[in-house]
């Protein structure tokens, strides 16, 4: 039997980009493979072992009644369970159900609605079971998720910030777009991806969700100088992590 | 996978075999095949990835929102999306690319092509005709054809990061253009990265052909975009081996979306016809005239026709097309002007109430988007027709004609076809709307 710690990979409503970060690990991929025990990655192997798995990385959002029950059986297997991702910390961009009526979106979509099961919202992780650790982002940053992996190997915790993209794009040299007029969400956004939208010249659309403790009130007041209406804070607050608690509750207070 | 024998109510013996994983495949889904004396009578592709809504997410969005939020439909094939997206935005705003800015976006393209088919070739598909459980189980005897696809589908990537900024979900797209052209020193560290792996390609695609391919073919009507002068991206008239050939516009008038209760994507036939192909082998089929020379050369040194219709050799196909991409890119890239960022970066894109259509290759078939705006750009409906969707009644279709010779085998021997047979044509089952689960049913 091998000692190394065995590795699950779990998918639930999702695009598989947060996975899918593991295989764009070229060069670290065959490493890794070696490190950890592969117990179980679908998109990656036919190899499936049965559990209990030493680390559970779980992508996606919870939006059925199979998967709220599923995730409690993969909670059950795994000593420590990762979410990640913002689907599986936010609830991801299907979570804009929770400020809609569901029963419409599905009438939108599809002419037999009926067929489906479906839940009225979708949720993080967090809101079904305990989870030991969360790594943001839409998609999660690749060096991130090795860091992640490589302090469990270790037995220490990840390195990873929970100050502003504001941090990183000083440390890039961005000139701040937000003081050339463009609104942006880096101010109150979870560092992690490393700046990248101030760096194309594009204000940051706070796909790796809040950082700890935004001042949400006195960036929207700042958006509002540069000429932002209401609908239009609402809607840049509710995208890939519509549903996290920072970024909903400021949304909520430019509603109509 | 279990098997366990019930009455079933029939009184005769019913075999079910369950198969809890579809593994190497984007997405979740199930199959379900049931044998009744002897014979097929059902074989579904059951797909119950939960439904994510995204036509309905859309209504109220602004068009500039829309290639980002359209991108998060699927992880392996963003750019897909996002370029259907903004071809649709631009023609309900009458406005056309050209110049640099249209070869930029096919170098994008050329990135997601070469990364997601090195994904699949190497990671998902080849290991089927290895009877090796994954690609990383290659790296033993099949070490070289391993690296080769990692390097490859590293350097597809470092196509979309300099781009776009990252591999996954990129930012840089917008109606109009880009946010960012990438600088002069990039573009020519991107052309050394690009010719570094060329030959890879090459090699991959020759190891591709010695693979041991059953004698399989099937009888497909292709539909992929064709375009008057290039291998098609972007653009082109929908056609077809049957005859058709289409404005993307009027998709309707030739093809129908239909709702089966057993899965949640939506399905989609040919009017009056049925079921179609999109993906490698319809535009291969289509479009190998569009090949320059040598790649055409190397196609039949690699033991293919001018039309394939064996979907197992669909690895060699998709070999075909890095080759392609990678030669492509490399063309793209010096004929780009030295002088690109001194330029707009994107062309200004008026809103007015209207309606627009956009259709381009996706790695896995053409990925066709309809909006409706109002007059302020935002989204009043939304209609996104994804591959893999497209293509469920062919693969239910294949599977029968996969299981059928095979029924006096067991499960087992049934299920490995069955699986392999969903893998040529890669489903990306997240686009549609997750793990296999067989269930074969004998009376």
């Amino acid at each position: 039997m091998s000692t190394r710690p065995r590795l699950a990979v779990w998918k639930f409503a999702s695009c598989d980009g947060c996975q899918l970060s593991l295989l764009e690990c070229e060069d670290e991929l065959l490493a890794l493979a070696q490190a950890v025990e592969i117990a179980r990655f679908a998109e990656a192997t036919s190899t499936v072992l049965p559990g209990p798995y030493d680390v559970s990385l779980v992508e996606g959002s919870i939006t059925t009644e199979h998967d709220a029950r599923r995730i409690l059986e993969v909670r059950a297997q795994s000593r420590v369970l990762v979410a990640i991702g913002a689907c599986a910390t936010a609830g991801g961009i299907q979570a804009l159900r929770n400020f809609g009526d569901v029963n419409a979106f599905a009438a939108a979509v599809y002419p037999s609605p009926q067929f489906l099961a479906t839940l009225a919202t979708a949720t993080p992780i967090s809101a079904h079971v305990p989870v030991d650790l969360e790594l943001r982002g839409c998609p999660v940053d690749k060096e991130q998720l090795l860091e992640l992996i490589a302090a469990l190997l270790a037995g220490r915790r990840p390195a990873v910030a929970g100050y502003s993209v504001c941090i990183e794009c000083k440390r890039r040299a961005n000139v701040c777009i937000a003081v050339q007029g463009t609104p942006c969400l880096g101010p109150a956004t979870h560092a992690g991806c490393g700046a990248i939208c101030p760096a194309f010249r594009r204000g940051c659309y706070g796909c790796f969700g809040p950082m700890e403790t935004p001042n949400m009130p006195a960036l929207t007041a700042q958006w509002q100088q540069a000429g932002m209406t209401p609908g239009a804070i609402r809607q840049a607050l509710r995208m890939f992590t519509a549903a996290a608690p920072e970024f909903a509750a400021e949304s909520e207070r430019h509603d109509d | 996978m279990t098997t366990s024998d019930d009455d079933g109510g029939s009184g005769a013996a019913r075999r079910s075999i369950r198969v809890d994983a579809l593994t190497r495949v984007e997405g979740e889904g199930a199959l379900d095949l049931e044998i009744d004396g002897g014979r097929l009578t059902a074989a579904r592709l059951r797909i119950y990835e939960p439904p994510r809504f995204f036509e309905a997410l859309l209504r109220g969005r602004s068009h500039l929102e829309t290639p980002d939020i359209t991108a998060r439909i699927c992880g392996i094939c963003p750019v897909a999306y996002q370029m259907s997206s903004v071809h649709a935005i631009e023609d309900a705003f009458g406005v056309r690319i050209g110049g640099p800015l249209r070869a930029l976006r096919r170098l994008l393209y050329c990135g997601e092509w070469i990364e997601s088919h090195a994904l699949h070739i190497v990671l998902l598909h080849a290991p089927d005709f290895l009877g090796l459980p994954d690609g990383i189980a290659m790296a033993r005897d099949h070490g070289d054809a391993l690296r080769d696809g990692l390097a490859l589908k590293k350097a597809g990537n470092e196509i979309l990061r300099v781009l776009g900024g990252r591999e996954i979900h990129p930012v840089s797209v917008r109606p109009g253009g880009f946010h960012r052209l990438p600088r002069r020193a990039e573009r020519a560290a991107l052309a050394e990265t690009i010719a570094a792996v060329r030959d890879r390609a090459w090699r991959l695609a020759r190891w591709t052909a010695t693979l041991p391919v059953p004698e399989f073919e099937r009888p497909y009507e292709f539909v992929a975009l064709r375009h008057p002068d290039e291998y098609p991206f972007n653009e082109g008239r929908l056609i077809s081996s049957g005859g058709l050939d289409l404005d993307i516009a009027d998709f309707d008038a030739a093809f129908e979306e239909f709702q089966a209760p057993h899965s949640t994507a939506l399905h989609a036939r040919l009017r009056g016809r049925g079921a179609y192909l999109v993906g490698p082998l319809a535009r291969y089929a289509l479009n190998f005239d569009r090949l320059p020379g040598a790649i055409q050369n190397l196609a039949r040194e690699c033991g293919l026709g001018t039309v394939c219709r064996n979907p197992f050799r669909s690895i060699v196909v998709r070999a075909i097309e890095i080759v392609y991409a990678c030669e492509e890119a490399l063309r793209i890239l010096a004929a780009l002007p030295d002088d690109l960022e001194s330029g707009a970066a994107f062309v200004p894109v008026a809103p007015r109430a209207a309606v627009g259509t956009g259709c381009t290759e996706a790695p896995r078939g053409f990925c066709w988007h309809r909006y409706e705006f109002a007059e302020d750009g935002s989204i009043l409906t939304a209609r996104i027709v994804p591959p893999t969707s497209q293509n469920q009644a062919t693969i239910e279709e294949d599977l029968r004609a996969v299981a059928e010779p095979l029924l006096d085998r067991d499960d087992e021997t049934i299920r490995i076809h069955c699986e392999r047979s969903i893998r040529n044509h890669d489903p990306c089952i997240s686009c549609s709307t997750h793990f296999l689960r067989l269930a074969v049913r004998r009376s």
